[in-house]
């Protein structure tokens, strides 16, 4: 383990998965089988009490499953010490759980000391992980959990977890707990991190909305952890396998779909435009020439700056401080299709400038291309669920031969 | 009959009976003089460190001027001097301390080991037994002793112990169960061993509860050993029984009022270990 090049993800395999409580008759989690792939964010979600959180415990065997086996990397770690198991698989819940007894730097030092790292080395990586998940080493070091905020203490849980560098990351609901916009802060910081480190990372969560924003694919499960729909949350919004996942998407599936394409990926329009240096002459010209009413006066660093129509620059008598009405909101190439449809609904005449990174113009969206895009996007995933749908039915109707193949062998050896 | 502070009858069921409801403990809480601008706010107020002892110490000072200038007749006289009464409390003190260390090496082992996973279904058992110590009149259980044992300190010690074990016990129970079960679960999911779990997280936490429990045994050996007399253990219960025996009110007074004065100071020192061994960051609001 070297202290520069961090540990990216492991693969994670469930193999017939089950866990069955003493006297009770139906099994809590039933044959579970998943394949998770190396830096891989998959999202357990499903209504409360379908066995998601059991699952997940069961990986790093905070419950003993009843059958199956559990390999990371390809390593069988279902018979090994669960402590040793544990500390290479960072662990974060909900509420933070933080030892309210122990510092934010002793909270967050707990797994690399007992894994003996040398005590210099432990500092420093506190320091770093403070860093890494945004809070102020300085300030925060020497403060006790219940000294910091909901969003904080979250954050040094997160800090906890990834201290020592594990390959496999379990989050059970570790954003339950605190208030929407703080949660919405602490899903992007978490985006930012995995974009980073890219470890595998299974999160349970019970909201479809945080699934869609954090998962690579999303698991569907219902009750006794069965897996209605395992796919990417393009596939799941678009094509749900059956109603239990069509009920837990929700209404507005198309809406949320907009949450998942940024404004690069669509096609934008072209409007006219002319700079604030711009003659008068050749203004009044384009304003004529162009088939539109429309123009969009850029200023002295390609910036949008004012919306110019027909008879404007009349009416303020030539003079173009006074013309046109001022553009008061722009999106960025980054924004996603819902951004910008809201942008487009609130302005006045249903377009929204898209602007660079320094806020130099690039195009425009209005109802129009967003309709066009969107219909597109949609239909281009129905093609694509479609297929990936026929690959499952292919896969899954190659298993049960396998398997049916495989009993008989065995009965018959 | 005898002067036993903080051994009134209490209720057995209920862990919260320890000392936390003291009147200079509220007091005491209200009393934090830094604001919240400073990062650690002094425990130890000079407030609680001066108080109490000033007090004692006035109370002590008017009991000496007292007999200094009564006259005493020589049957007072003859119990109180030579010594006597400095042997007294000598022997008041020793019981304590002993029985006090004992309770603490039986009580709080044990009640690690009834919250033990295959252990936890003789917690019951264990806890009516104790109940049934602390619910023998202490008295009625020293002659039983001293009818098995023999007269002298051990009989007296093996009673005081019996009788304190319960409150410790109860709350070193109470403290480790009260734990938050999910916290727990987030020390044994980061990879802390089941004894690293106990060590680290689950004994510091219970820390107050515990601190108040051994409080209260504390205070309840004080009290308790004043009847080791009776099994001839000495302690200030000889000047008591002799006074009473005797129709000496003097010397009456004086062994009650040094148990009470000795009591009241065990108390204090009590409460300022809690403050000083409560694991920071439990205390702090933000």
């Amino acid at each position: 383990m070297s202290e520069t090049a961090a540990t990216t993800g492991a693969t994670i395999e469930l193999d017939h998965l089950t866990k069955r409580y003493p006297g009770s008759g139906e099994p809590a989690v039933d044959s579970v089988n998943m394949e998770i792939q190396a830096g891989e964010t998959v999202i357990f979600v499903g209504p409360s009490g379908c066995g998601k959180s059991t699952t997940l415990k069961m990986i790093n065997r905070l419950i003993e499953p009843t059958s199956g086996r559990i390999r990371i990397n390809g390593e069988d770690v279902t018979d090994i010490d669960p402590v040793k198991l544990r500390r290479k698989v960072g662990y974060a819940i909900q509420s933070s759980g933080l030892f309210p007894h122990m510092t934010v730097a002793q909270n967050i030092a707990l797994v690399p000391k007992m894994i003996g790292w040398r005590k210099a080395r432990v500092s420093a990586r506190v320091e770093e992980m403070l860093d890494l998940v945004g809070l102020d080493p300085g300030e925060f070091h020497g403060r006790y959990p219940r000294q910091l905020s909901g969003g904080q203490q979250q954050r040094v849980g997160v800090a906890r977890a990834l201290a020592a560098d594990p390959p496999v990351l379990l989050m059970d609901e570790p954003f339950g707990a605190v208030d929407p916009i703080t949660r919405d802060h602490l899903q992007d910081e978490l985006i930012r991190l995995q974009h980073e480190l890219h470890k595998t990372i299974v999160f349970v969560t019970h909201d479809f909305d945080e699934a869609i924003k954090l998962g690579d694919r999303i698991a569907v499960l219902r009750e006794r952890s069965h897996i209605a729909q395992f796919d990417t949350p393009e596939a799941i919004l678009t094509n749900p396998a059956d109603d239990f996942v069509s009920g837990f998407v929700g209404a507005g599936a198309a809406l949320k779909r907009l949450n998942l394409t940024r404004v690069r990926d669509v096609e934008m329009a072209d409007v006219p435009t002319v700079t604030v240096d711009d003659p008068l002459q050749l203004i009044f010209d384009k304003l004529r020439a162009s088939g539109t009413n429309e123009l969009l006066l850029l200023d002295k660093r390609h910036r949008p700056y004012k919306w110019l129509r027909r008879g404007d620059l009349m009416r303020a008598r030539g003079s173009l401080a006074r013309a046109g009405t001022l553009v008061h909101d722009t999106v960025t190439r980054d924004a996603t299709l819902r951004d910008a449809l809201e942008a487009v609904l609130t302005d006045n005449a249903g377009r929204v400038a898209v602007t660079g990174r320094r806020g130099e113009y690039l195009g425009v969206v209005d109802m129009e291309t967003l309709m066009n895009s969107v219909h597109e996007m949609l239909e281009a995933d129905r093609l694509d669920a479609l297929e990936h749908q026929h690959e499952l039915e292919e896969q899954r109707s190659q298993l049960t031969r396998h398997e049916q193949e495989g009993g008989s062998g065995e009965a018959r050896a | 009959m005898t002067p036993m502070p903080g051994a009134e009858p209490r209720e057995p069921e209920d862990p919260a009976f320890d000392g936390t409801l003291r009147e200079e403990d509220t007091a005491g809480q209200e009393a934090p003089a830094s604001p919240v601008a400073a990062r650690q706010p002094r425990r130890v107020t000079w407030q609680k460190v001066t108080v109490l002892p000033a007090v004692l110490a006035a109370v002590l000072v008017a009991t000496w001027l007292w007999f200094e200038q009564a006259d005493l007749d020589p049957l007072s006289e003859n119990a109180l001097s030579n010594g006597q009464v400095g042997k007294a409390l000598r022997q008041h003190i020793e019981l304590t301390v002993i029985s006090t260390f004992f309770v603490l090496i039986i009580a709080i082992p044990l009640g690690i080991l009834l919250t033990r996973g295959a252990f936890r279904k003789g917690a019951p058992v264990v806890m009516a037994l104790a109940n049934t110590g602390q619910a023998t009149p202490a008295i009625g259980l020293l002659a039983l002793l001293v009818i098995w044992m023999g007269i002298g300190e051990k009989a007296a010690l093996t009673g005081i112990v019996i009788y304190a074990v319960l409150p410790v016990l109860s709350n070193t129970i109470a403290g480790l169960r009260a734990n938050d079960p999910t916290l727990l679960e987030a020390a044994r999911g980061i990879g802390m061993s089941p004894l690293g779990v106990l060590v680290k997280v689950e004994l510091p936490l219970a820390v107050p509860l515990i601190l108040a429990g051994v409080r209260t045994a504390l205070v309840l050996n004080v009290g308790t050993a004043t009847l080791a007399t009776f099994g001839g253990g000495g302690g200030l219960g000889v000047l008591i029984t002799t006074g009473i025996t005797n129709q000496r009110m003097p010397v009456l007074m004086l062994g009650s009022i040094l148990t009470v004065v000795l009591a009241l100071l065990v108390d204090w020192l009590a409460s300022l270990a809690e403050l000083v061994l409560s694991p920071r960051g439990l205390e702090v609001r933000s």
